[in-house]
């Protein structure tokens, strides 16, 4: 079987048991919500809220991902599916893009949800101008975020203490992402008078960042899941 | 011809612990084995180590002709494991989680709907998610996720724990269909007289090593 | 991590004969030791009290014969705990060697990296007035220094030997890949960096003297600290195979007595 094919099936799995379970709608979204809330509340300035606005839709982005990543491999491991895909022969590349392909949605959801929060709480102006930059930022830094969280989500599955090891090693490396996609979102918004050209550098950034560790991830994943 | 499992000396550690302590073992193709012996013997972590899961430490292993010291992922896709987890997944129903996992080694609808109705599991439970179900009807779910999977080799631990009497049945005529097609299978189980009706050889996994028991 | 730290044999329950003292020092280390500690009593003699005060930075200067080596051999640590993880995973030189190589520089990086950022804060505080700025080398310091940590939680989860080896050796080549990238994305973030290179051309010659016996000491001792840690490492995992064996002799038993 295909690792593309593969990776559809598992992805198509998610995103049925996310349909099912509604965790991610009814529990992740609310809590993304309202961490841009508190975010308001610790800051209590309209002006600084406004200029701050992209780099805490990305902030809120990656809390929210650390429990998604927690949910997406908790529905593996409960019952012993992880052992039983291995076992399966599924190649790891597969089960790696799948995951990966299924919190990509998930966060996209996210980050919309997030978008509008910060439209509406912290009047940030999206402009038909840096429509197109702002689509291809969140494409591309979803794509970095989906692989790094699956890659590092995998290896803290099988280990005890999970849920204090993921964001150690998790939010240290997606810091390019917070940097590149914040300025990018920012040129996109025109925040402090960005023009949308200094946007796209950082999506180079963000692209190199997705191909790095979705090649990474996809050679390696096998390795960090096996016993 | 060449045997199914051949294990000799083998040891493997987990956390550490060798819970198995130089085993022999040949199985040739055809056969249902019966592994029996105290808990802790050894006999789940011998399951595992035929599935690829767990990694030989000494001593040398094939599996359905795969070298587990040089590779265990390859030997993988040809085994079917039923063991203590039964890998579903709770927010699924019965059907989605028999048709995702036919899917992984490329079954037909066909086939899927066929490893349901061997089980008993295609009338109204197909649609209920499994979360919802019994004990005994989740292993049912397990083991027609196991018969969509057409494996060579099926390692099963403690199958019939749950079942009720039609599934032990059920299982019982699975099994041997599956040998009589030329599968082998290897059952660890405590309900004796059950599987050891079923199995054609019965060996003893004491200490973290396996010894001939006879012919049941 | 002298020799007499070592188990004596009758703390080891497990096999008297396997647990004589063996100390980790060798003829080489035990010379490398004493090098390190002379180049150490050096570094104090110039860095204190023989190489005269700065200009401008007055005695705050003398922060940067401790906070300069220090730098450069968490980075050095870092490069070779990259390059020992990297030969495991090749084929050809797998050996559990150059995971306990990549492990020990590891750890001892870690702390020449503690070193170096509480060091350069403090000399920040003196020169700049400010403790920290979001310079790229800084920044990526920082970040080298919890992916590290990170990495050494990884190593601590576990497991047999090759998996703790394997798991720990992608997780550094990981790294490898995060740090420029961390590196070159606060760079564009920042371009306007202060310059924070040691005052070039501004260090008179005693002064640079004291940094160099300060680098040469420092990775001296680097090498001494490495080259004992590995050697314990190796010794805690021949405990666990001695381990293996006492264990697996008893769980044989266990089947002779059914």
């Amino acid at each position: 079987m295909s690792t593309w094919r593969i990776a559809r099936l598992i992805a198509a799995k998610d995103l049925r048991i996310e349909w099912r379970s509604r965790v991610v709608t009814n529990q992740v979204l609310p809590f993304a919500a309202l961490v841009m809330v508190l975010f308001a509340f610790a800051l209590d300035n309209d002006n600084v809220l406004t200029r701050v606005a992209p780099g805490l839709v990305w902030l809120a982005t990656m809390f929210s991902m650390l429990v998604l990543v927690q949910r997406a491999f908790a529905v593996e491991t409960a019952d012993g599916a992880l052992d039983a895909l291995q076992v399966a022969g599924v190649r790891p590349g597969g089960i790696f893009l799948g995951k990966s392909l299924a919190l990509a949605a998930q966060l996209a959801v996210l980050e919309t949800v997030l978008l509008i929060a910060a439209v509406v709480l912290y009047q940030a102006e999206l402009q038909a101008s840096g429509a197109v930059l702002l689509v291809t930022t969140f494409a591309a830094a979803t794509t970095g975020l989906a692989f790094v969280g699956t890659l590092y989500g995998g290896l803290a599955a099988g280990a005890k203490g999970r849920e204090t090891l993921l964001p150690l090693l998790m939010l240290p490396v997606v810091a390019p992402v917070l940097i590149g996609a914040t300025r990018a979102t920012e040129a996109a918004f025109g925040t402090n008078g960005a023009s949308s050209s200094e946007g796209w550098p950082w999506i180079g950034l963000l692209i190199l960042f997705a191909v790095l560790f979705g090649a990474g991830g996809t050679l390696a994943f096998g390795s960090l899941i096996d016993e | 011809m060449e045997p199914v499992v051949h294990l000799a000396d083998v040891v493997a550690v987990l956390g550490g612990f060798p819970v198995l302590a130089g085993a022999d073992l040949t199985v040739q193709r055809g056969e249902i084995l019966l592994l029996r012996g105290p808990n802790g013997a050894g006999k789940t972590s011998l399951l595992r180590l035929c599935a690829g899961l767990l990694p030989v430490e000494r001593g040398s292993a094939t599996v359905l002709g795969c070298d587990l010291a040089v590779d265990r992922t390859v030997v993988r896709s040809r085994v079917g494991l039923l063991g203590h987890a039964n890998g579903l997944y709770a927010d699924l129903t019965v059907a989605d989680n028999v048709a995702f996992w036919g899917a992984t080694v490329g079954a037909t609808k066909d086939e899927v709907a066929g490893s349901l109705a061997r089980m008993g599991l295609d009338g109204r439970l197909a649609d209920v998610h499994v979360g919802r179900l019994s004990a005994g009807q989740r292993r049912r779910t397990a083991l027609a996720c196991l018969v969509a999977r057409r494996a060579e080799l099926w390692l099963l631990d403690e199958p019939h724990a749950g079942l009720d009497a039609a599934g032990r049945d059920e299982l019982d005529a699975t099994l041997r269909e599956a040998a009589a097609s030329g599968a082998t299978v290897m059952v660890a189980s405590h309900e004796l007289e059950r599987a050891g009706a079923l199995a054609t050889r019965v060996v003893e996994v004491v200490g973290g090593q396996v010894r001939q028991a006879g012919t049941p | 991590m002298t020799p007499t730290d070592t188990p004596t044999s009758d703390t080891s329950p497990i096999d008297p004969a396997a647990a004589v003292r063996r100390p980790t020092g060798t003829a080489f280390t035990r010379a490398l030791g004493v090098a390190s500690l002379v180049g150490i009593v050096w570094l104090v003699l110039f860095g204190l009290f023989l190489s005269p005060n700065d200009a401008s930075q007055k005695a705050g200067v003398r922060i940067l014969y401790i906070h300069v080596p220090s730098a450069w051999l968490a980075y050095l640590a870092f490069i070779v705990t990259g390059v020992s993880s990297a030969a495991y995973l090749f084929k050809r030189t797998r050996s559990l060697t150059w995971d306990r190589i990549a492990g020990a520089s590891a750890e001892v990086g870690v702390l020449f990296m503690g070193v170096a950022l509480i060091t350069g804060s403090l000399w920040g505080r003196i020169s700049w007035g400010i403790f920290w700025t979001w310079d790229s080398r800084l920044t990526t310091t920082a970040f080298l220094f919890v992916t590290y940590i990170g990495y050494l939680a990884v190593r601590g989860l576990g497991g047999s030997h090759q998996q703790r080896a394997r798991r720990s050796a992608i997780i550094a080549l990981l790294a490898v890949l995060e740090v420029p990238l961390v590196h070159f994305s606060v760079k564009w973030w920042r371009p306007l960096h202060q310059q924070e290179s040691v005052a070039e051309g501004k260090l008179s010659g005693l002064m640079l003297f004291s940094l160099f016996v300060g680098i040469v000491s420092f990775t001296l001792l680097y090498v001494w600290l490495v080259l004992h840690r590995q050697r314990v490492l190796a010794m805690e995992d021949s405990l666990d195979d001695q381990g293996l064996d006492q264990a697996l002799a008893e769980r044989r038993a266990e089947g002779a007595q059914v």
